[in-house]
């Protein structure tokens, strides 16, 4: 199986904190693969070093066949990646629609695309007009992740989408992401372990900037042992 | 705030005052005419005021050179002037107006052109540094003005006026400066066409976009560097216009304009919120309203009744009026 996103030896710095201790993983082509880890971990900084957002000081990222490495954010963007950031970026003084627009290459909607975000989110399209700051907090991921999906990418970056999220509207979005990922891969960041187990296909953890378990999701998902030690899991997480 | 709202918010401000004023003034003239002009002074200040908010909003950039732009805005246009005198005093209208617009024209595309050289070579190594930004500009303006005193000297300047343009209308009691009216219209002008821009196109929106969240527009593919040079260049050109018109209204300038200028440049730019074009009109015209007010009530208290102004918004709006969401 082909890697569409390979990371090796990745080292990065904020200000003088050595955060990413050499990160190295693949991500296969298609489904969605999960990156698990505690509070600190290096989950965030791993997904904005991928984006350029911080700069790896040492170590290699490959998307396709593109070393990304040193590309600028907006480079790597239009190689075809998209980021739903932890605070979901969301433009809070413009529109839903405008924010829309603007992840849209050309400025202008894919109809097809835009029925089906419709259908996944509801929300969406009844407050298409509202300005974003008024949205609840689930609304305005919707809306981080609808504007990830508004054109055709072949990566998207999540960050712990459900955080803040209530149970029901978790479901929602189980279903919402088992729908995307049969069309384009994702990195999901998570510390539900509910949810990730429910989507992830491969499954990393990390631990003080450093990978320390590699393998299928199911694999984890039957090991309570394996849970216990790398997360901290108590039986009434699972 | 709700009630507030519904009648029109903070942009009731500039009527409440002006009510207020009417009362203290008393006289329905003299409240008319410094009306007029306030207003023709809150759009002149508008045009350096909103360049310096956009480019503080969307890379928080501290320009501190910023006024470097009023001033030789207001010696090139009052050089344009004086080479075009014969104009200037031509019994052509048509005359007239063209030398007003080649000294603008002049003005303002050499705002254009300075600012694009300021933001690559003085600025932009400077990007996320406040500290070496407010060092590095201010070091800038030093040089920018010891320009302007080896190229125009350091004696005052008179500034001519197209005849067209100057004069007053007489309405009833009330006398308006022709001038004023027309630096209150380009003023306007500049505003509408701002607000189209930001409201109605791609760029735009990026712009509004990338005042909230500028990673985020970087990270929809999007290189919000090139945006700003495209921010710098316009801010710093509507700077040099507005020097340009403030020449012609003082008809007299002195290398130390831009710098008198600047404290309220940046007064209003607080009060209106950083980032907002809304915001700096708000400011701008309860700015040049307070001034021409107080000036004729408590002469000595012109410039401390804006700085009290400042306060008080800040006490009740610590952002300013108009803030740009931030992301
Ligand atoms: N801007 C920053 N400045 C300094 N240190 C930072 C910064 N951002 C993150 N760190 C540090 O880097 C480490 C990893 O942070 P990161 O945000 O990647 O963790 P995370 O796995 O996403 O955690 P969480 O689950 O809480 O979001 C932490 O120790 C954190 O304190
Ligand atoms: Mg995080």
């Amino acid at each position: 199986m082909t890697a569409i996103l390979r990371l090796d030896d990745v080292h990065t710095d904020i200000g003088q904190y050595h955060v990413l201790h050499g990160v190295s993983f693949d991500v296969p082509e298609g489904g969605v693969h999960v990156l698990l880890g505690r509070n600190g971990a290096g989950k965030t900084t791993t997904l904005r070093t991928v984006m350029g957002l911080w700069r790896a000081r040492k170590g290699a990222i490959v998307f396709r066949h593109h070393d990304i490495t040193a590309m600028r954010t907006p480079d790597i963007a239009r190689l075809g990646i998209a980021y739903v950031p932890e605070n979901m970026g969301i433009f809070g003084g413009l529109t839903v629609e405008e924010n829309m627009r603007l992840a849209s290459a050309s400025g202008e909607f894919d109809k097809d695309r835009l029925a089906r975000i419709f259908s996944i989110f509801p929300a969406m399209q009844k407050f298409w007009t509202n300005q974003a700051y008024a949205l609840s907090g689930g609304q305005k991921q919707m809306l981080a992740i609808s504007r990830a999906i508004i054109e055709k990418r072949d990566l998207i970056l999540i960050d712990e989408p459900t955080k803040g999220l209530a149970p029901s509207i978790i479901r929602n979005m189980i279903d919402a992401f088992r729908e995307i990922g049969t069309e384009t891969t994702i990195l999901l960041v998570e510390q539900n372990f509910h949810f990730a187990k429910a989507l992830g296909r491969g499954v990393g953890v990390i631990e003080d900037g450093r990978i320390v378990h590699k393998g299928q999701m199911a694999d984890l998902a039957a090991d309570a042992d394996l849970q216990t030690r790398l997360l901290s899991l108590t039986a009434e997480a699972h | 705030m709700g009630s507030l709202d519904r009648i029109g918010g903070v942009y009731l401000l500039p009527v409440i005052l002006a009510l207020i004023a009417f009362v203290f003034i008393g006289q329905p003239s003299s409240w008319a005419t410094l009306t007029v002009a306030g207003l023709s002074m809150g759009m002149m200040i508008f045009l350096m005021a909103s360049g310096l908010s956009l480019i503080f909003g969307l890379m928080d950039v501290l320009n501190f050179g910023h006024s470097a732009f009023v001033s030789f805005g207001a010696f090139i246009a009052a050089t344009v002037l004086a080479a075009l005198g014969g104009w200037l005093v031509a019994d052509s209208a048509f005359l007239n107006i063209a030398a007003l617009f080649a000294a603008i024209g002049a003005a303002t595309a050499f705002g254009a052109v300075a600012g694009w050289a300021f933001e690559r070579v003085i600025v932009k190594p400077v990007y996320k540094d406040h500290l070496r930004q407010i060092l590095i500009t201010m070091g800038a303006l030093i040089v920018a003005e010891q320009l302007i005193l080896a190229i125009w000297g350091g004696v005052p300047i008179q500034v001519q006026r197209p005849a067209i343009l100057t004069g007053s209308i007489i309405l009833g009691d009330v006398s308006i400066e022709i001038y004023r009216v027309f630096a209150f219209l380009l003023g306007l002008a500049v505003y509408v066409g701002l607000y189209l821009v930001l409201n109605r196109t791609r760029l735009g929106l990026l712009i509004r976009a990338g005042v909230e969240n500028r990673e985020m527009v970087e990270a929809l593919g999007f290189r919000i560097d090139r945006l700003f040079v495209g921010v710098f260049m316009a801010g710093s050109a509507l700077a040099a216009m507005g020097g340009s018109m403030w020449a012609g209204y003082q008809g007299l300038i002195t290398p130390a304009i831009g710098g008198e200028l600047m404290i309220l440049v940046f007064i209003v730019v607080i009060i209106g919120g950083l980032g907002s074009i809304q915001g700096s009109l708000l400011g701008a015209i309860l700015v040049g309203l307070m001034a021409n007010y107080v000036a004729f009530l408590a002469p000595k208290l012109s410039l401390a009744s804006n700085m009290l102004l400042m306060m008080a918004i800040l006490l009740w709006r610590p952002y300013g009026l108009k803030p740009a969401a931030k992301g």
